[in-house]
């Protein structure tokens, strides 16, 4: 009983038929055939019957008074709208002509009298058949529109809770303009800007692997590595680092991120810049008009151990208007109607004939839209200028802690050696140390600047012992990083020393940071004659450190350095 | 078939041929191409001759054979690219660590 029921399903069907002896018949092989029946004796009681009882299945006389078969069909099909209720027209007809007619008009299937039961029993069948069928693809249909509206909101809430996470960021900045659909991240593209404490940018532009949902969850741990450590004041290639080995944890191994970082310094005047696998970007230098191509050298994020990722970075300098352009592999893989790519080229000859760098973007938009017939969603682009570092003002960090427990009367001293120096940055955790002050807070981008500089001088011209002087113009300025890391990874022995003194005075207090190194110093006298400029591309760092600190000194023929910070009494 | 796999007589090196576009509808024909075959390949070859375009998602699929091979000590050459696809090996510096050949 149970696998007849599931096979066969009673219907109920409406008969509308003029001819009463017909009817009867019909009715009666109908309700043999285990059907409930309807009647109508004309076309106007059959639309009537349809309205109220909602018969499934309809059998039609063609000719009948009042209203024909052919207007009851119309009707009837109207009022069903998407449901299908397949109507089989009862006809004596025989003419090609009006047997169309009864399509035309609506009909399924039509069934010439008189009639055979066994050819109306498989007729029902059939028709029953389809209209299972077309239930089945409209509920469906329904419930991939449901599931669609399901994953949209669901992509709106991550995406509000996605903004959270990186509402540190500061896209916004003057210096940053970028395009990117709002739902990018669900493209696996994603932008991320952030003030380092010196108040230099970092900027990320990264592509994961695939779509939807896989692609966008990697981007929650690569924001907050990236956020963390730019506000702690870490650098490139240890973010990078952190960035690699935390997606390689992660993800999966066919998962994985493409991504540009950069860091672009105001005071320095320059940018570094690590591609992993993104498309080339540019460096634009206004007034030479160049176009430097910023090349992938690195395997994307997520994929090498961490034993085996390569973090170096690339420095160029850069003038005040100079710009670096960013782009996702979007804007090169946009087909158009004969799956031809975009490609490079047509990028390259958009740069060519680019006057006004502010209209760059809308440039190549509509070259995209000219070339495809429509925009993508998955294009992504960003350009950051170089300003003066005065136009931008890097958010004031916030702080939790009462004071209460600030220490005021303390010092210490680290002696950082070759081996250490090859693969360690300590300043994000002096830093860390040195605002527990809470007096020193208010100049931590200051101190920051000056404790790198002071670093980096001890560093590179002392122990490495590199001529800042090599860094007069571009391409002695790539020479002087290259050999920067030739020397550090062949280094066997030398070191910096680190003393931090932090004294109460009155209501304020000081801080005097002092850096040795194992170098062979400098001509301290001639360096301090110099101009306190910030124009020129070397020797940046000591008029950097002598204008944000109190006091500066250098002694032991400019092996060692010293330098005051003081607060007054906090508010 | 997109995906075509021939085994080498004495069964030790596996050559893949991909035909057309090589990106995620290649998915689940590309890991059965390898994933079952015993004894295990020493060496692997993914014959690119005929793929007209390579996406991440194939690249994320190199990475998997990669995987499957021994990880850093997969022996995996990328034969015959054309120059389209192998601009997108370039930019993705997958030559540091596949043979492109």
């Amino acid at each position: 009983m149970i696998a007849v029921q599931s096979s066969f399903e009673s219907l109920t069907i409406l008969i509308a038929e003029d001819s009463a002896a017909d009817r009867m018949l019909l009715s009666s092989i109908v309700r043999r055939q285990g059907h409930a029946v309807l009647t109508a004796a004309n076309g106007a009681e059959a639309v009537q019957a349809f309205e109220q009882q909602r018969p499934q299945l309809v059998l039609m006389d063609a000719m009948m008074p009042v209203m024909d078969g052919f207007e009851a069909a119309r009707q009837i099909k109207a009022l069903a709208g998407e449901t299908l209720v397949p109507i089989i027209f009862l006809t004596s007809l025989t003419e090609s002509e009006a047997l169309a007619r009864c399509l035309e008009a609506g009909g399924d299937d039509f069934l010439a009298k008189p009639y055979n039961q066994v050819i109306l029993a498989a007729k029902i069948k059939a028709m029953d058949r389809l209209r299972r069928l077309q239930a089945t693809v409209l509920e469906q249909r329904d419930q991939i529109a449901r599931h669609h509206d399901y994953l949209l909101n669901e992509q709106r809430v991550a995406k509000a809770v996605f903004d959270k996470v990186a509402h540190s960021g500061c896209l916004s900045a003057p210096n940053i303009r970028y395009l990117q659909s709002p739902y990018a991240l669900f493209n696996g593209d994603l932008l991320l800007a952030a003030f380092t404490p010196a108040g230099d940018m970092h900027v990320l532009l990264g592509d994961f692997t695939g779509h939807g949902l896989p692609a966008a969850v990697g981007a929650m741990p690569l924001a907050e590595v990236f956020y963390g450590m730019t506000a702690k004041g870490y650098g490139l290639s240890e973010t990078l680092r952190e960035m690699n080995s935390k997606l390689k944890r992660i993800l999966p191994v066919d998962m994985f991120c493409c991504a540009t970082l950069l860091c672009l310094s105001f005071q320095r005047r320059s940018v570094e810049v690590w591609n992993g696998g993104m498309p080339d970007g540019y460096l634009h230098s206004i007034a030479s008009g160049t176009r430097t191509p910023l090349t992938a050298r690195h395997l994307p994020l997520g994929v090498l151990s961490p034993q085996t990722f390569d973090d170096r970075t690339q420095v160029f300098p850069m003038a005040v208007g100079d710009r670096v352009f960013l782009l996702s592999d979007g804007v090169i893989d946009t087909c158009d109607a004969n799956d031809q790519l975009f490609g490079i080229e047509r990028l390259e000859r958009v740069f060519a004939a680019n006057q006004q760098p502010d209209a760059l973007f809308e440039e190549i938009e509509q070259a995209l839209r000219d070339f495809r017939g429509e925009a993508r969603d998955d294009v992504s682009m960003v350009e950051i200028s170089l300003v003066e570092a005065a136009q931008l003002s890097p958010p004031a960090p916030v702080y939790s802690d009462s004071g209460q427990s600030c220490p005021l009367d303390w010092s210490v001293s680290f002696e950082f050696r070759a081996a250490t120096l090859k693969r360690f940055n300590p300043l994000p955790y002096l830093l860390q140390l040195l605002l527990e002050v809470h007096g020193l807070r208010a100049q931590s981008g200051a101190l920051y600047s000056v404790l790198a500089e002071l670093y980096s001088n001890a560093l590179e011209h002392g122990v490495l012992g590199l001529d800042s002087s090599l860094k007069r113009d571009a391409s002695g300025f790539a020479r002087y990083y290259q050999e920067r890391n030739a020397r550090l990874d062949a280094l066997q022995d030398g070191y910096v020393r680190v003393n931090l003194q932090v004294s109460p005075k009155g209501e304020g207090g000081s801080l005097t940071i002092q850096v040795e190194d194992s170098g062979k110093g400098f001509d301290v006298a001639q360096v301090m004659d110099r101009p306190l400029d910030g124009v020129r591309l070397s020797g940046r760092g000591v008029s950097l450190i002598r204008q944000l600190s109190r006091e500066a000194r250098w002694s032991d023929d400019g092996r060692s350095a010293c330098v005051e910070f003081y607060w007054e009494a906090l508010a | 078939m997109s995906v075509v796999t021939e085994v080498s007589q004495n069964g030790q090196k596996l050559t893949i041929s991909i035909k057309g576009r090589f990106d995620f509808a290649k998915h689940q024909e590309f890991r059965e191409s390898y994933e079952n075959l015993q004894p295990k390949p020493e060496s692997f070859e993914v014959n690119l001759r005929d793929a007209t375009y390579l996406d991440s998602s194939a690249l994320g699929m190199l990475l998997l054979l990669r995987d499957h091979a021994g990880g850093e000590n997969a022996e995996i050459r990328l034969t015959h690219a054309n120059a389209d696809v192998r601009k997108i090996l370039a930019i993705s510096n997958f030559e540091q660590i596949f043979d492109v050949a």
